[in-house]
């Protein structure tokens, strides 16, 4: 089995402990990893931001970069929503173009989503520690449509506790260009975010985005909290 | 064009977050809401009911001015008068000039986001009319000289204390804060005023085409009294309120009570077709319909059409993680939350509302409950784009982005972009502020890229 690696810039410049996870991951499962040295930026934060032009830019790149038949596996919901969904429209215009994107997009997989309908992790003894609780990230569930997979994930995993978040589909805050834009609601609702993390009880908080983490490790750390935040590939390699 | 604007929504927002009481009374009744709302779609097929609504108001908006046309000829055969208002200036004459003319000193309201929309209240209060409002949100926020910050629940950012307050102030009754008490206090006042109101000012949540009827559903029964007690009633409301005829009711009773408090049904359904008839004892003598375009009949043949499918139900802002913690005056308008971001920019002008298109984490809430499948998210998104190409943004934003642009086109600069970063994220992280790149973790200094080479 072998697949292209679409790192996201957030992994690769900020997470390399992310990346460093889906390698041992993929090791141990026996997934051949491409990683397209190419690769740059997927265009979501132009996209959400209202640049068309500078998205389709970045896209035009990424259709060119993963070209060919190998599946696309990206440890980020949103991220993969926007390859999947929203370069459609960028592409309207162009015939061509279009019909790249909409191949490109039927190889695209979600981790999540590919560690369970392809690899079938949750049937392959994952092992876990502690006390965890998962946060379910905006695009990840509503534009993907991925709510089950973290789930059959964790909850397969042996040692491990699995607690519910309270109101897990409300949003972190994060919002990519949000943050920067309006940072004292981004700041409001990563507090509040915390706060529901807090009074679930878990030593660690999950997810499948790292933007979405990186907010809500900055509203726990600003409560002071010793709560671990980790992606979800983390904790699946800590276990291996 | 400038990025200037009046409105400082980020200003706004900030204060907003502030305000302990707004905030604890809005996170407790948009979570209590949203809640029900959630609880009371189980009971119903959501996404074949709102498809339904969903291809009737699209039915209405593809045919707009012949619904309108049909219902004002249908509405005058019933007694009506029709009345034809191109913005909120003239629907402001029009009303005064009927109240004045019948020498009305006393108006009784109940709740209309068409009437805060025209500043009605204000223009007749200048020509010394008298006009209380009868929904007990709107009452409590009139006394409090506020505008409504939720258009269903206009008083929601007041906690029962502070409105507790507020009557023992303006009413000279003793203090309580039990929701009860002061629901009784009020409606003694108000029975009052009922009684002796020459005129009663509604807005209608649908009109029916093929009958000239208005349906109006509230929860306090106000509605009924103040469209039928007084001898005249005056009903406002916007064009694009249309549905073709009663056989189209259905979904919206069920989606609407569902949608905006999670009752299976509101109180009061209220069919109102013309005046009183002889032999008749209840109902208006003389009933006036206004009918306000406000811009909706330009709307209605562009892009954003479809928010005209919006039946004011307040599901999208009570989901909204935005809304929900800083609530609707930070919007400045009339209109707040998701439904409010793209009404406010297209009823006053991008140019006077476009920082309200930043007013959302995309996060696809609001797209998932809107009843009548508005793509509330992809408009905004829209808005965006055309805020940047009318010039409406930040130059230091447009030349990021062109940069990003160039960046995510290029593997080399890309990358040597990231070194930078990590070169100079010191002077970055000063740059950004605390706020924002302060909340960044540090540039890593072995990418995942070249673990891979």
């Amino acid at each position: 089995m072998r697949i292209q690696l679409f790192g996201t810039c957030l992994v690769d410049a900020l997470f390399p402990q992310v990346g460093e996870s889906l390698l041992r991951i993929f090791e141990t499962y026996g997934v051949e990893t491409d990683f397209p040295q190419g690769q740059t930026c997927c265009g979501q934060p132009a996209y959400n931001a209202g640049y068309h032009k500078e998205a389709r830019k970045a896209a035009e790149h990424f259709l060119e970069v993963f070209a060919g038949s190998d599946l696309i596996v990206t440890p980020s919901g949103s991220c993969a929503a926007m390859v999947k969904h929203h370069y459609t429209r960028l592409f309207q215009d162009d015939a061509e173009l279009l019909a790249k994107a909409e191949e490109t997009a039927g190889r695209v997989y979600e981790l999540t989503q590919f560690l369970v309908h392809v690899l079938h992790l949750p049937e392959k003894g994952l092992r876990g520690k502690g006390k965890v609780t998962y946060h379910s990230s905006c695009h990840l569930t509503r534009m993907l449509g991925v709510c089950e997979e973290p789930l059959l994930l964790l909850k397969s995993m042996q040692g491990l506790e699995f607690i519910p978040l309270p109101d897990t589909t409300r949003c972190c805050g994060f919002g990519g260009v949000f943050m920067a834009k309006l940072p004292e609601i981004s700041m409001a609702l990563s507090s509040e975010k915390a706060d529901d993390i807090l009074l679930s009880g878990a030593d660690t908080v999950t997810g499948c985005d790292a933007g979405c983490l990186m907010n809500i490790a900055d509203g726990l750390k600003k409560k002071g909290s010793s709560v671990n935040v980790k992606h979800i590939a983390e904790l699946i390699a800590e276990g291996l | 064009m400038s990025s200037q604007t009046s409105l400082d929504f980020r200003k706004n927002a900030a204060a907003a977050l502030k305000d302990g009481s707004l905030r604890a009374a809005m996170q407790n009744a948009t979570g209590a809401i949203s809640r029900k709302r959630g609880d009371a779609m189980t009971q119903v097929d959501f996404e074949a009911l709102r498809e339904q609504a969903s291809t009737i108001r699209m039915k209405v908006l593809d045919n707009l001015q012949m619904y309108v046309d049909r219902f004002s000829d249908n509405a005058r055969k019933t007694g009506a008068v029709v009345h034809h208002a191109s913005d909120a200036s003239e629907a402001r004459g029009i009303i005064s000039d009927i109240l004045k003319s019948r020498k009305v000193k006393l108006v009784a309201k109940s709740k209309s986001m068409i009437s805060e929309e025209i500043q009605l209240n204000e223009r007749l209060k200048e020509e010394g009319l008298e006009v209380i409002e009868t929904d007990l949100g709107e009452y409590i926020i009139q006394l409090a000289g506020e505008s409504p910050s939720h258009i269903l629940a206009p008083a929601i950012h007041k906690s029962r204390q502070q409105v507790g307050k507020l009557f023992t102030e303006k009413l000279c009754c003793d203090y309580t804060e039990d929701p009860q008490t002061l629901t009784k206090i009020a409606r003694k006042v108000l029975r009052e005023k009922f009684i002796r109101a020459d005129a009663g000012i509604s807005g209608a949540n649908f009109a029916l085409s093929e009958s000239g009827s208005i349906v109006i559903l509230t929860n306090e029964g106000n509605g009924r009294m103040v469209t039928s007690l007084p001898p005249l009633h005056v009903a406002v409301l916007s064009i694009e309120k249309m549905l073709p005829s009663i056989r189209d009711l259905s979904p919206f009773l069920r989606l609407l009570p569902r949608s905006a408090t999670g009752q299976v049904l509101s109180s009061y359904v209220s069919i109102i077709t013309g005046t009183r008839k002889g032999g008749e004892t209840t109902g208006a003598q003389e009933l006036h319909i206004v009918l306000l375009d406000g811009g909706r009949s330009e709307i209605v043949k562009g892009a954003y059409r479809e928010i005209l499918k919006c039946i004011r139900c307040s599901a999208c802002m009570n989901v909204c993680p935005v809304y929900r913690t800083i609530g609707g005056h930070a919007y400045g308008w009339t209109y707040p939350g998701p439904m409010g971001i793209i009404l406010t920019n297209l009823l006053t002008g991008l140019e006077n509302a476009h920082p309200l298109a930043d007013a959302s984490t995309l996060c696809g809430a609001c797209n998932e409950v809107c009843p009548v499948k508005i793509p509330l998210m992809d408009l905004i998104l829209k808005l965006r784009v055309d805020k940047i190409s009318a010039g409406l943004a930040p130059a230091a934003m447009t030349w990021g982005m062109r940069l990003f642009g160039a960046a995510a086109a290029s593997p080399t600069l890309f990358s040597s972009s990231k070194r930078l970063a990590h070169t100079f994220w010191p002077l970055i992280r000063w740059m950004g502020g605390k706020d924002v790149a302060g909340r960044l973790p540090e540039p890593s200094v072995s990418p995942l890229r070249r673990r891979l080479k």
